[in-house]
């Protein structure tokens, strides 16, 4: 029986010569990474090493990446002693993927982990965040786990119990109009199959848009289709990929793509045909209550935000700075924009995009996850409505139950930002 | 036997059930005063002791869906609650086995607030109600895990069957 590419990827990383869905298997892990929640992996070590007369230490710490992106720099003092204290771990253990709060190296881990080269085709990655789908934009089959299941790898190097995923296949086809793209894709996808219509499965992604889509563009969609509840979502390796990994990873050795079976057996096949589609919003509070921008354009928004690992990306910045250029933000609109990483700031500084954000009376960020998550930076006041490039959407996400937030792709919240309501930037533009 | 002492819709995400604000805080003992800090009432009452142990969250598909915080398990575990949902999120079922959070998967199941549940192999049973409920079991997977009491013992034991690094 032919596999998929999960399939292929655990069977290879059990020591099985085949796998089929619901197999449970134990694949060793190539990647393990953490943010600021390893504050709570280390304690659960020790929990683990409690009472076993052995010292905790990590199984490889050349397999474990940390990278600081959650409340950077610290918003007060309990953030900053989890850091120190993660410090400490790392320098202990001598962890080199360590990606502490620095203009040159900092970022957001979804971002980091790509751009530094950590993620290959045909790797295991676990990371302690939901939206470590985003690396099977890679060919990888990368999932979110809890601090103690980090835990847990970070003693024996595998995943223990874990069942094999089914896998639904994504099959789009057809060329996007102007000012749409991949956000408005998933954000589509995510609402047709609903916030839990891929739980416990896998997304693969096939067709000629997803061959003609940079990796930038795959980051996106395998970022957020934990948001429909996915263990995870991929796009078998390619020629892009391995682009991707020569020219901005500096990665020369990929090791093999691996690609799915013909007859492969999938538990379902969806559709797409994105010639027809135009931008999408996910609308307060779930992200799979989508509507097509249309509906719901007029709407007032208070504050506009740019960035994220989804899209804060430099061809996301890119395209907001195209439509914002000799224009104003609206007043009594705020914007936001958090680049993904230290290098994409250096980038869009080099190519003049933080200039114009300036210019048009953005406030730029320091890169990290920022308002996304509502901690940190940006929170909304009562009542207040924001569009953001983000993710989620959940009640309370911006930092206030009271609030409420629209996701959309990143023209839509540039062309929103100059008129201060909701906006299709295909109209006038 | 437990009471319902809250019941919840569809799509409850981990930011609901433990906000991002609160995501500093990590350790299980710390976490319970943040569970559902947005329904205060709730938050409220079992910060005052108005709940009982052993109480049940009844929720609709899709529970837990959003983030992997572990928190979000921690915190419904600390005050010692049981979670009865139609559906469960894959991480945060995955967190809540590891953690020894006690859950059931009860894909039809109708209950209100007050109303008294019994569960019994392969079913709920809602004593207020009179009705009964098929239970779905929880991954095949994950049972090892759950008899050994999470999976901090659980690797514990895999630890020591192996050779000292
Ligand atoms: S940017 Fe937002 S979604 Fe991405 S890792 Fe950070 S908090 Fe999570």
């Amino acid at each position: 029986m032919g596999m998929t590419v999960v399939e292929k990827i655990l069977a290879n990383a059990s020591g099985a010569k085949s796998v089929k869905a619901s197999d449970v298997v134990e694949p060793r892990v190539d990647l393990a990474m953490s943010h600021e929640n390893a504050a709570l992996v280390i304690n659960q070590l020790n929990e683990i090493f409690q009472g076993t007369n052995r010292e905790p230490k990590p199984w490889d710490p050349g397999r474990i990446a940390i990278i600081f992106d959650h409340r950077v720099p610290a918003e007060g003092p309990k953030t900053a002693s989890n850091q120190k204290l993660i410090r400490g771990f790392v320098a202990r253990h001598g962890i080199t993927r360590f990606h502490d709060i620095r203009g040159d190296r900092g970022g957001i881990c979804h971002q980091i982990l790509p751009e530094w080269g950590y993620v290959l085709p045909g790797q295991v990655i676990v990371g302690t965040d939901s939206h470590t789908t985003s690396h099977g934009a890679l060919g990888a089959f990368s999932f979110g786990v809890g601090a103690t299941e980090m835990a847990s790898i970070w003693t024996l190097g595998v995943a223990l119990n874990i069942e094999v995923p089914p896998t639904i296949k994504a099959a789009v086809n057809g060329k996007f109009s102007r000012h749409v793209g991949p956000k408005d894709l998933i954000l589509h996808l995510i609402g047709r199959l609903t916030a839990k219509g891929a739980n416990f499965r896998v997304l693969e992604f096939h067709g000629e848009t997803i061959r003609n889509m940079s990796t930038s563009g795959r980051l996106v969609i395998c970022n957020m289709s934990v948001e429909a509840g996915a263990t995870s979502g991929i796009v078998p390796a390619d020629s892009e990929t391995e682009r991707y990994l020569r020219e901005e990873a500096g990665v020369t050795d990929f090791g093999e793509r691996v690609s799915p079976d013909a007859d492969a057996v999938y538990e379902s096949v969806v559709e797409i045909d994105v010639s027809g589609l135009g931008p999408q919003i996910a609308c307060p509070h779930t992200v799979d209550n989508v509507k097509p921008v249309e509906a719901i354009a007029g709407t007032p928004i208070q504050q506009v935000v740019i960035g994220s690992c989804t899209n804060g990306r430099l061809d996301d910045l890119e395209a907001a700075a195209a439509i914002l250029r000799g224009h104003k933000v609206a007043s009594g609109t705020r914007m936001l924009v958090f680049p993904a990483s230290g290098r994409i700031y250096a980038q869009a500084l080099e190519r003049g995009y933080v200039a114009e954000f300036v210019r048009a009376g953005a406030v730029v960020m320091n890169p990290g996850c920022g308002p996304c998550l509502g901690v940190h930076q940006g929170a909304l006041g009562d009542e207040e409505v924001a569009l953001a490039t983000t993710n989620r959407n959940f009640k309370g996400r911006m930092g206030n139950p009271k609030s409420e937030v629209y996701l959309c792709s990143p023209a839509v919240a540039a062309a929103s930002a100059v008129t201060g309501v909701i906006t299709d930037p295909r109209g006038g533009n | 036997m437990g009471k319902v002492v809250l019941k919840l819709g569809k799509d409850i995400s981990t930011d609901d059930i433990y906000p991002g604000r609160f995501m500093a805080t990590v350790l299980p003992t710390e976490t319970p005063q943040y569970c559902f800090f947005d329904r205060t009432e709730f938050n409220q009452k079992l910060k005052s002791k108005g709940i009982e142990p052993g109480g049940i969250i009844v929720a609709d598909e899709n529970f837990g869906c959003g983030s992997s915080r572990e928190q979000a398990a921690s915190t419904i575990r600390g005050h010692g609650l049981i979670v009865v949902a139609r559906g469960i999120a894959r991480i945060f079922m995955q967190n809540a086995i590891n953690l020894g959070l006690n859950l059931v998967v009860c894909p039809t199941l109708e209950a209100q607030e007050g109303d008294e549940l019994v569960f019994e192999s392969g079913e709920v049973i809602n004593k207020t109600s009179g009705r009964k409920f098929a239970t779905e079991p929880l991954p095949p997977a994950r049972q090892e895990i759950i008899d050994a009491g999470g999976l901090i013992p659980y690797t514990r034991r895999k630890l020591l069957e192996s050779p000292p690094r």
